[in-house]
């Protein structure tokens, strides 16, 4: 039998060192097992820029393109459309934002947005709602021309993808 | 309740394995002469059919995956080969969709007599908890088995449910990302839900191994609430609870097989035969029926992260129970008002049901509003009052009194 003695003796720093690094050992052990479930390179590689040719796209009409897996709208804004986004009250927004901030300085028409419904992912219907612009059938949120929420569970605006216009009729997003 | 075993092994390899490894004892003192309360009703069958259901889908589901292609482009074209190429591949698919539906129907059975006849209460509350634990278990494999067929509920159901984390502060993006594998559901979700749809059922296993256990530890409530006091209140598992449980069981399977064999997409939906297609959301999309309540409790809340945290709380609840319910009689039958609010409480979780079915507008909404309010309500403030102020009727002496008193005062 050995004393208990109230000093740290060698075997306590023993003990305690083991431990440790058998902790630090379990817990790099996890890096690999919760990483792999990451996008992997060839995903992240996919989801590089796209360009897409607006040319093509008519007043009033709505397309959309994917990128990461995700669909783009590009809208073609009336000019309707466009004065009904820029006369709302800022302040009767659930998520304040002007029209001005959602598109390119000197491309007003051009509505560029995630078309995933920020409550839980589902995809809005273009022109319809009671503000004529996103409606999410899943739970009824309503987003208007400018894809700014309006009504609904959705807490937040459409998201805008990164995008930049190589010319007047080209955009590359990413 | 089972002492050591009375097993007395008859023939010499019996005598031999018994001394080396002990299962016929085990079995034998578990299930052959076990003591179950005499006075056990049909609500106490539901444990013997929801472990047949466990083994139905277990035995159908690793059938099906011998055929099945976890590939976001031959998943729904495999279901269809399983549907028409496959010998007897539409029937293992319907038993196994069909069964789903069935092994939650008695699941919720099973709760709602556990909360009927207050068995959840001292000593039950961690075989309760465990049988929470199941739920939420049973609740995460149905959700990733209906994603595998690939369709456009299935597609759907994945986004919807997987957002659901997205509503976490600061982190929730990444999370959504690190379960999807990528930027939106796609091919490596698909692989790993089919991972765990296989890897689930056998964590349900064992859990189910810990509920017996605990069962096993504690003994079963019975329709009195009293816990049995002599040999006079109690019978041997078999033949006994035996025969009636393989009654039910026959009785449960003519039922599941009206719907395998009549009714096999009745509680599916058209839309999931529509391969599924990320640019097109169903204009209207609900889960399974089991999911029904839940999710009009998620939906009844207009923000979003509190939304998700009432769904999350609607379950977890449950475990919670055995320390709302702070009245000391167990059985309903001895608390009339009890009695009164159980019944409220499965109309209201029956009313979210059918709520949660119906497009999120209108009075849809304010009712879900008004039953999820009353959901909750039932466990925070009706069941911990009700224990203070509920005058209870006399409990019997004991089961063989209950039930012996009533025919002698005939006589």
């Amino acid at each position: 039998m050995t004393a208990i003695s109230a000093e740290p003796t060698r075997r306590d720093f023993l003990y305690i060192a083991t431990g440790t690094v058998g902790a630090i050992g379990a817990a790099a052990t996890l890096v690999p097992l919760i990483a792999q479930m990451n996008p992997n390179a060839s995903t992240i590689a996919a989801g590089a820029p796209i360009e897409v040719e607006l040319g093509p796209v008519a007043e009033g009409q709505v397309i959309k393109v994917f990128w990461r897996g995700k669909p783009v709208f590009i809208n073609h804004r009336t000019k309707k459309e466009i004065d009904e986004a820029r006369s709302v009250n800022l302040a009767s927004l659930p998520d304040p934002q002007p029209d001005s901030a959602r598109v390119k300085q000197g491309h007003d028409q051009w509505q560029v947005l995630i078309g995933i419904c920020t409550h839980l992912g589902c995809i809005p219907l273009a022109h319809s709602g009671d503000y004529n612009g996103y409606f999410c059938p899943c739970h009824g949120s309503q987003y208007d021309t400018s894809g700014r929420i309006r009504r609904g569970p959705a807490p937040a605006n459409l998201p805008l993808p990164p995008y930049e216009f190589l010319s007047d009729t080209k955009i590359r997003i990413g | 309740m089972s002492g050591p075993s009375t097993y007395q092994p008859q023939n010499a390899f019996m005598k031999w394995l018994e001394r080396r490894l002990p299962i016929a004892g085990l079995v034998y003192s578990s299930f052959v002469v076990y003591p179950t309360p005499r006075n056990l009703n049909y609500w106490w069958t539901f444990g013997g059919i929801l472990t047949f259901m466990l083994g139905v889908q277990l035995i159908t589901g690793i059938v099906l995956a011998m055929h099945y292609t976890p590939h976001v482009d031959y998943a729904f074209n495999s279901i269809e080969t399983i549907m028409r190429d496959v010998n007897y591949g539409w029937l293992l698919r319907y038993l196994h969709s069909n069964g789903a539906s069935m092994f939650f129907l008695a699941a919720y059975v099973h709760m709602l007599r556990g909360m009927y006849y207050g068995s959840y209460k001292d000593p039950r509350e961690v075989l309760w908890i465990l049988g929470v634990i199941l739920l939420l278990l049973m609740i995460m494999t149905g959700f990733m088995g209906y994603v595998l067929p690939w369709g456009q509920m299935s597609f759907w159901a994945a986004t919807v449910i997987t957002n659901l984390f997205s509503a976490i502060p600061i982190v929730g993006e990444s999370v959504v990302t690190w379960l999807w594998g990528g930027y939106s559901v796609g091919n490596p979700t698909l692989n790993r839900f089919y991972s765990l749809h296989y890897l689930l059922p056998f964590v349900i296993v064992g859990v189910v191994v810990l509920h017996v256990w605990a069962l096993h530890m504690v003994g079963q409530n019975n329709p009195t609430g009293v816990e049995p006091k002599s040999e006079k209140d109690t019978v041997a598992f078999t033949p006994y609870a035996t025969i009636k449980d393989s009654f039910v069981m026959v009785c449960f399977m003519i039922v599941y097989a009206w719907f395998v064999f009549y009714l096999p997409n009745y509680m599916g939906h058209p839309d999931n035969y529509i391969p599924a297609n990320p640019a097109v959301t169903p204009t209207h999309i609900v889960p399974e029926w089991y999911y029904l309540p839940f999710y009009a409790i998620l939906r009844a809340i207009p923000d979003k992260l509190m939304g998700v945290m009432a769904l999350g709380a609607s379950i977890v609840i449950l475990a919670f129970l055995p320390w709302l319910d702070t009245s000391r009689v167990r059985s309903a039958n001895y608390r009339p008002l009890y009695r009164q609010f159980f019944w409220i409480f499965v109309i209201v979780c029956v009313g979210l049901g059918w709520l949660g079915a119906k497009p999120a507008e209108g009075g849809y909404v304010i009712a879900a509003r008004i039953l999820t309010f009353y959901y909750f309500a039932h466990f925070l403030v009706i069941l911990p009052v009700l224990g203070w102020v509920e005058k209870t009727k006399p409990l019997p002496n004991s089961i063989s009194e209950s039930i012996l008193a009533p025919n002698r005062a005939a006589i």
